[in-house]
């Protein structure tokens, strides 16, 4: 590598992290100014307002719950296609990249009738929208998932652990799942980022979620909401960095046991 | 076409499981597009193009059009910035700590967008901006002044930073799918590191990178929660007009309206798609 | 031929899911709605339910209404800023006064995002119990409202309420531009605002296509520039020379910047003006002198009310002597203010704080409203653009 260019590479990190860390430290310290000095009351607020905890903890359950749900929905049939259905690869791919393609925003505007039945059968928690979620986080998790399951032998570890006995649900909990135990991670911390940063169907639903909570907020008090966006944001960097670690130490662990 | 009962019998054994995941989408996904589909032409019972025809009108036109050009601005400057940004990814070590924290803020800040990176925005350079005040204190001159931030000139700005990142993911594989091999190969062949990219990494990337720069199109056009969060006067694109519709204290009965701005939405995004589809098709053959 | 028969396989399947997924999507789309839950709460003695009485006789007085309310538990508000027409002074004393949890949704959210939320909610327990709604979205929206009649309902001038109570005014207030007198020169009229002082200061509460404040603060305008509930444009015009000087500010004002200093100068009812100067001594409000523009609020209660009773004791609340001192305190024109200034009900501190106005005061009709919004609508965004 010239000299030339290792410099230009020096100077793009610098321009690169300047653009991209300065508004996380603006966030920092918006959120701590006071009239003469630092105040951490703004983040206290995170714990003691009220509605923003309240908000705070229905986001993390929903975020469990559409993380549980499109695992429990998605694993199973992707197996299944690659095993048994080959026919409905392109079927199943499609669907689950169709959310792309249809904005949120047009699937709230269609939701209410289908919502109505939802609250009807289920009740009237923020909670329900985890079923929307599932939707939603579809196209993020079925990349993540279809990478790992390309890189397992999926035939020949199945069909192992049927011939010795197993059912198809011990085989794929048992069997399967730790092998792609990547795919699941990697899909599970990239569909809580989307679900705590999901906006629209929340807002125009009605629902008190934490981006929802986060906006009304910014409205009479500046500092918490932004320091709950920080907050959120941190947290979604520190779950990413998790996994990419986790990542690493199991491809190393694989290649050793090879 | 006839199928034996029995093949039609183990089709259907094999789908069963499948059920669930269609029930589903469908529930979830068809049956709310569908209702804006018909809702947008469907008018008390009776068939009508009003509401379609009220896409062609000023207000609705000059939506679409910023709209476009915001996705436009943001797409091409995210895509070529964002490029660079995963090329040097691509250069560091690849179990560096380094990349593997900027790949994690990357994927955090491609996929959030919306609301955190709005009150981002509004604590740098808003009207109380940490960078505002630097800069006022320093030159006197008032960064935030006009309001800029809160129009489609701030929106720009904003959604280019979270058009890199995006880039930077859906980018990244074709970079690394790039062989070291082939590199070997053309230096072993006279070619100075111009001829290198002119030649071999360019026309393979190029398909790449226009897919990635149709979807990150597609992203920005479809987007709303930073739009929401920033803007409060006046609707400039085609997501706040929906808003607008649905929410006005001042203009009544514009539901029908909102379904015909949303079947505008969807044709614009599932063209776009199905170039991105298209194009990336191509460029999976050589670098998977 | 293995491929072309999982390829025909893929077909067939493809198309009958296509037919099923068509069938399922028509029955969907006719959109057929759940059942619907009962919610016209529990009976009263006199025999009628609770969401279909249509005034305190009908629960046998005043005590079984508060006992019948009480017994729900809750109230749900929506759309109730703390600082607008003191309504986090009002909430408190009602909860206060029958220990009954009030539930304030949405405190920011329109007049069209309360009749939404209503028609969302619809059956759920957390659906809206009463609207305070604009003059445009309250009267496109009477459907959804029950008919009530509080006991102070003959007190109440005929042209501010629906004889069978279906809607009632509650207060109303005067278009006016609040300004922080510590950062900016006096405003004494519209014409002002142009001025360079003024550069980067002007703020509308909401976009006017939006928000009914922003669309009477327009209004206002427009009458200053020799305009007419009918002819809305000057205003808009207005605007557009505003924008062009670089005096328009196109941020939604919120006590938050208002205390910061962001907005510097603000239009808004005189209310909502006037509780800022409670958080920012030097803020200043005048009402322009003439040509004011009115606008009165509507309060109804939702037919599908989850809390019917209780619903039914925040009206009486809110029109009793109690609840229009609590309204006046925040600077607007109770609706039963003339009656109670003549009886001498009304707080003399407050009343005294009323502003006064000579001149005709417009109040512009459904027809005007209409009209002046379809204008904005076409204009308004390349106006300020």
């Amino acid at each position: 590598m010239t000299v030339g260019a290792r410099w230009t590479r020096r100077v793009l990190w610098v321009g690169f992290g300047l653009f991209f860390l300065f508004p996380l430290y603006a966030m920092a310290d918006f959120s701590t100014r006071s009239r003469d000095g630092r105040t951490v009351q703004a983040w206290a607020n995170l714990v003691h307002d009220e509605a923003l905890y309240d908000a705070i903890a229905a986001s993390v359950l929903l975020a469990v719950l559409t993380v549980a749900g499109m695992l429990t929905l998605l694993v199973p049939t992707m197996i299944w296609v690659r095993l048994r259905a080959r026919w409905a690869r392109r079927l199943v791919e499609f669907f689950c990249l169709l959310p792309l393609t249809i904005p949120a925003l047009v699937i709230v505007v269609g939701l209410r009738n289908v919502y109505l039945w939802v609250t009807y059968l289920l009740g009237e928690s923020a909670l329900t929208l985890a079923f929307v979620y599932v939707v939603v986080v579809l196209p993020f998790a079925y990349r993540a998932l279809d990478a790992s399951l390309s890189a397992v032998d999926l035939r020949t570890l199945t069909e192992a652990a049927r011939s010795l006995g197993a059912g198809w649900f011990t085989a794929t909990l048992q069997v399967v799942v730790p092998n792609i135990w990547p795919g699941m991670v990697s899909a599970a911390f990239i569909s809580t980022a989307v679900v705590l940063g999901e906006y629209t169907i929340a807002s125009l639903s009605g629902y008190q979620t934490l981006p929802v909570q986060i906006v009304l907020l910014g409205k009479s008090d500046g500092p918490t909401s932004v320091a709950a966006s920080l907050a959120t944001l941190v947290f979604g960097f520190v779950l990413l960095s998790a996994l990419s670690l986790l990542t690493r130490r199991r491809r190393s662990t694989a290649s050793v046991a090879r | 076409m006839v199928i034996s009962g029995r093949r039609a019998a183990r089709t259907l054994r094999e789908a069963l499981p499948l059920l669930p995941f269609g029930v589903a989408v469908v529930v979830f996904l068809i049956i709310p597009t569908v209702t804006v589909l018909i809702g947008a032409v469907y008018v008390d019972g009776a068939f009508t193009l009003d509401r379609i025809a009220a896409l062609f009108t000023g207000t609705a036109l000059s939506a679409l059009a910023n709209s476009l050009l915001l996705s436009a601005i943001s797409a091409l400057v995210g895509a070529a910035a964002g490029a660079v940004l995963a090329w040097l990814i691509v250069s560091a070590a690849s179990t560096s700590t380094l990349r593997r924290a900027v790949l994690a803020l990357c994927s955090v800040l491609a996929q959030f967008g919306g609301v955190a990176l709005a009150f981002a925005f509004l604590a740098t350079v808003g009207l109380n901006g940490v960078l505002t005040l630097w800069v006022q204190q320093l030159t006197g001159w008032n960064l935030a002044g006009s309001g800029w931030l809160y129009s489609l000139g701030g929106l720009t700005l904003v959604y280019t930073y979270f058009q890199i990142p995006l880039m930077v993911i859906v980018f990244l594989p074709a970079l690394e799918g790039l062989r070291s091999q082939w590199r070997e190969a053309a230096v072993s062949l006279g070619a100075s590191t111009w001829a290198y990219w002119r030649d071999v990494a360019v026309p393979l990337l190029t398909p790449a990178f226009l897919g990635s720069v149709l979807l990150l199109f597609a992203n920005a056009f479809a987007a709303y929660a930073t739009a929401a969060a920033l803007v409060s006067q006046g609707s400039p694109i085609v997501p706040l007009l929906i808003r607008t519709a649905l929410t006005s204290d001042v203009v009544l009965g514009q539901a029908g309206f909102a379904y015909a701005l949303a079947l505008e939405m969807i044709v614009v995004v599932a063209v776009v798609m199905a170039a991105y589809r298209l194009v990336v098709r191509r460029s999976d053959r050589w670098l998977s | 031929m293995i491929l072309s028969t999982i390829s025909r396989r893929a077909r067939l399947v493809s198309r009958l899911v296509g037919v099923a997924a068509t069938g399922a999507l028509l029955v969907g789309a006719v959109a057929c709605a759940p059942p619907e839950r009962d919610s016209s709460g529990t009976e009263t003695q006199s025999g009628v339910k609770a969401g279909e009485a249509t005034s305190a006789a009908d629960f046998g007085g005043m005590a079984e209404l508060v006992a019948a309310a009480q017994a729900e538990g809750e109230l749900n508000v929506i759309a109730l800023p703390p600082d607008w027409a003191n309504y986090g002074a009002i909430i408190s004393a009602f909860s206060d006064k029958y220990g009954i949890k009030v539930n304030s949704a949405q405190p920011d959210a329109s007049s069209q995002d309360e009749i939404n939320a209503a028609n969302q909610q619809k059956g759920r327990s957390s659906a809206p119990d009463v609207f305070d709604l604009g003059q445009a979205v309250a009267l496109a929206n009477t459907s959804l409202f029950a008919p009530y009649r509080v006991e102070t309902f003959d007190d109440i001038p005929a042209a501010f309420k629906n004889p069978d109570g279906t809607w009632v005014n509650d207060y109303g207030g005067y278009m006016s531009i609040g300004f922080d007198s510590a950062a900016v020169p006096p405003v004494t009229g519209v014409d002002d605002l142009l001025k360079p002082e003024y550069r980067g200061s002007v703020a509308l509460n909401g976009d006017p296509t939006q928000a009914g404040a922003a669309f009477s603060g327009v209004m206002m305008v427009a009458l200053s520039q020799g305009g007419s509930p009918d002819d809305i444009a000057p205003g808009v015009e207005f605007f557009a020379q505003l924008n062009e000087a670089g005096n328009f500010l196109p941020v939604d004002p919120t006590p938050a910047t208002i205390e910061s200093g962001q907005t510097p100068v603000v239009i808004d009812w005189n209310y909502t003006n006037s509780a800022q100067t409670k958080k920012l001594p030097s803020w200043t409000v005048v009402v322009p002198p003439d040509n004011p523009v009115a606008g009165y609020y509507y309060q109804a209660i939702n037919k599908d009310a989850p809390h019917p009773a209780a619903a039914r004791l925040w009206q009486e609340f809110l029109y009793s002597d109690e609840g229009q001192n609590l309204f006046a305190e925040g600077g607007v024109r109770p609706v039963r203010a003339d009656n109670m200034l003549a009886d001498g009900t009304l707080d003399p501190a407050v009343a005294a704080a009323l502003p006064v106005v000579d001149g005709p005061v417009t109040v512009p009709t459904p027809q005007q409203t209409e009209a002046a919004s379809k204008y904005l609508a076409d204009n308004w965004a390349a106006a300020v653009g």
